[in-house]
């Protein structure tokens, strides 16, 4: 018995949901008592042992180049592989864009529930019940596994990662991957240097910032606190943004520690994409904008004249740290 | 050209969200329906645009529901859908309504299935999936822009800090996100003419479910907002720096 957490990557590097999803792997591991081991797919550069020190045993290598692109037919084979040759009874992975295409694959070839983006550890004490957002964060439920094996992805920045020390045996599995249906033809990068949905701090703008010529100083303070840009949907609907930082309940939904929101009026919808946040300040020139109920803190006041001061005062503190 | 493309049920975006039955349920009293906006606004619209292009492709659609879908199905169809088929059944596990689907779509014998990103009530993001490994095709997910060229499909998805374009023969699975189609609204031609396109209602086959909900339950509620003066933003960053801890 063990539990399997695969191991993603992109361009030969370890992604960071995936360390989360090591370190809540392994916690599941001990609650359960047994190994936490992982599967990494394609051909890596970073070094796997040190994924030992988020609390993986053994990782299982299959340094395919097939695999070196996601093709989920052909990935979701070879994971299905190596948690039948291992005995893995859960497979755990990030509800991430690869996730959310290996693992309800997952699910029909081992004939195994899936709890599809975790926010907490199973409660395994009468079964296996796993919580999760639902409603686009407006609620939670507890979902309820019946089968042998179960699967579980993490929601992203639900689970804190956690390092202690440790190596991890790397092994080769070897089994036949198939050639890929899917061919990856191009891979664009997008402008900003933090992905959205990896980022801990979050800026995003709404439509009080008036055009797409005033978002100097949006970019200005996420650089700064080295954050994503986002928006809302009508700024990305009026093409003064680019549609992939459009967050809400039809956009992208993101969970960052620090969630700044200027000139956006706190619409239900674009809540429901935010609202899982730690931390939420809202910068509105309308003291009755919804926003505010569902923030930590807030100034009411002009952008135009907020924003610049705010990057001003955090140069300052940063200088003085 | 046959198109399948699955369409869900969900609770208006403004709905309340509250449970009952002792939070085993969802309180669905005064809950306004709609088509998951995934489904329509991208998966069935894009469809449509497919359509468009070429005369001989016939759009069908599938949801596994109760007869309280028919509306939305309606309007699928007023929006351009050929014919429908409600499998009668209300089960939100993903496995099972992907067993359905999946059994709809052999005897459709499809070249393309169409399924939204997620629900936006379940979130569960897997029963395209699902339905790609039980049909043993491939399954491009989270889909931005759709092109197809003779029998060849062109996909954007979105990744992680980026985009990324593949290409794929047909048949194939795709789930749509926003970026492929534009929203629209049905016209009354449209409205009309769904009030005779079939509705077809199929009784589900055998299939088991993996999971169930236990209870739901709604997060704690925020402490209240700390307002800072507009002329002491320094406070602000020291409340962020110092008390929150989060630059
Ligand atoms: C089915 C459906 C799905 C939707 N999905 C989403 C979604 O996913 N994401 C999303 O964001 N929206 C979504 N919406 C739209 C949503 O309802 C709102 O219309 C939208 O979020 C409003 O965007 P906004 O806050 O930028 O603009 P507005 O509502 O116009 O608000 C602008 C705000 O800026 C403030 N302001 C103006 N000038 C200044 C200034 N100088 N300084 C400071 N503040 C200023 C104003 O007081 C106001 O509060 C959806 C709507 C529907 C019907
Ligand atoms: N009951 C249903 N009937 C038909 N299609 C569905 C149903 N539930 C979900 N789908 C489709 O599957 C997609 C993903 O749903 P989910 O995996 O539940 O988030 C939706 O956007 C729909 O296209």
């Amino acid at each position: 018995m063990s539990v399997l957490i695969f191991i993603d990557a992109a361009e030969g590097k370890i992604k960071k949901a995936s360390l989360e999803a090591i370190t809540y792997g392994a916690h599941i591991a001990q609650q359960l008592g047994v190994s936490a081991e992982g599967v990494v797919l394609g051909q890596i550069t970073d070094d796997l042992a040190t994924l030992g020190k988020y609390g993986v045993q053994k990782i299982h290598r299959v340094a395919d180049e097939k695999l070196n692109n996601l093709d989920a037919q052909v990935y979701a084979k070879v994971i299905a592989d190596v948690a039948t040759a291992t005995g893995a009874t859960v497979l755990v992975c990030s509800n991430n864009v690869d996730g959310k295409s290996i693992a309800p694959r997952l699910s029909v070839r081992l004939k195994a529930g899936l709890v599809a983006g975790a926010v907490a550890l199973p409660d395994t004490a009468n079964g296996f019940t796993v919580k999760k957002n639902v409603f686009s964060g407006k609620a939670f439920a507890n979902i309820s596994v019946s089968t042998d094996i179960k699967i579980v992805s993490l929601s992203p920045n639900a689970y804190k990662i956690e390092a202690g020390e440790g190596t991890a045996e790397v092994v080769d599995f070897s089994t036949t991957v198939e050639a890929p249906k899917v061919k990856v033809t191009n891979v664009e990068k997008a402008s900003g240097e933090v992905p959205l949905t990896e980022a801990e701090i979050v800026v995003s703008g709404g439509r009080g910032l008036k055009g797409p010529e005033n978002w100097g100083m949006i970019e200005e303070l996420a650089k700064l606190l080295h954050a994503a840009t986002a928006c809302s949907r009508p700024v990305a609907d009026a093409g003064w943004r680019p549609h992939n930082e459009h967050v809400g309940q039809t956009g992208i939904a993101i969970a960052p520690n620090l969630y700044i929101a200027i000139g956006i009026s706190g619409a239900i919808q674009h809540l429901a994409g935010v609202n899982r946040s730690k931390t939420i300040v809202v910068i509105n020139k309308d003291e009755d904008a919804p926003f505010f109920k569902a923030a930590d803190y807030g100034i009411v006041g002009d952008a135009f004249e907020v924003v610049p001061k705010m990057i001003e005062s955090i140069k300052k503190m940063k200088g003085g740290a | 050209m046959k198109i399948l493309v699955c369409i869900s049920k969900t609770p208006d975006t403004t709905a309340k969200i509250a449970f009952t039955d002792n939070n085993t349920k969802f309180d669905t009293n005064g809950v306004q329906w709609i088509i998951n906006p995934y489904d329509e606004w991208y998966a069935l619209v894009r469809a449509i645009e497919l359509k468009e292009a070429d005369a001989a492709t016939v759009i069908h659609l599938v949801n596994i529901g109760g007869a309280d879908a028919d509306p939305i199905i309606r309007k699928a169809l007023a929006l351009g859908g050929d014919e429908a088929i409600r499998v009668n059944a209300d089960n939100h596990d993903g496995y099972f309504v992907a067993s359905q689907i999946a059994a709809v779509a052999k005897e459709g014998n499809y070249d393309l299935i169409f399924t939204g990103k997620e629900t936006i009530d379940y979130n569960g993001s897997s029963i395209g999936g699902m339905l790609a490994e039980m049909l043993e095709m491939p399954f491009v997910s989270l889909a931005s822009k759709f092109e197809l060229s003779g029998t060849t499909a062109t996909i954007t998805r979105e990744i992680e800090g980026g985009a990324e374009t593949c290409e794929v023969a047909l048949p194939v699975v795709v789930s749509a996100a926003k970026g492929m189609a534009e929203a629209r609204i049905p016209n009354m031609r449209g409205i009309m003419a769904a009030r005779t396109k079939p509705l077809n209602v199929k009784e589900p086959v055998e299939a088991e479910s993996l999971t169930t909900v236990a209870s739901f339950g709604l997060p704690p509620a925020k402490a209240g907002v700390k307002l800072v003066d507009a002329d002491n933003v320094d406070e602000l960053v020291r409340l962020l720096h110092e008390e929150a801890k989060v630059i």
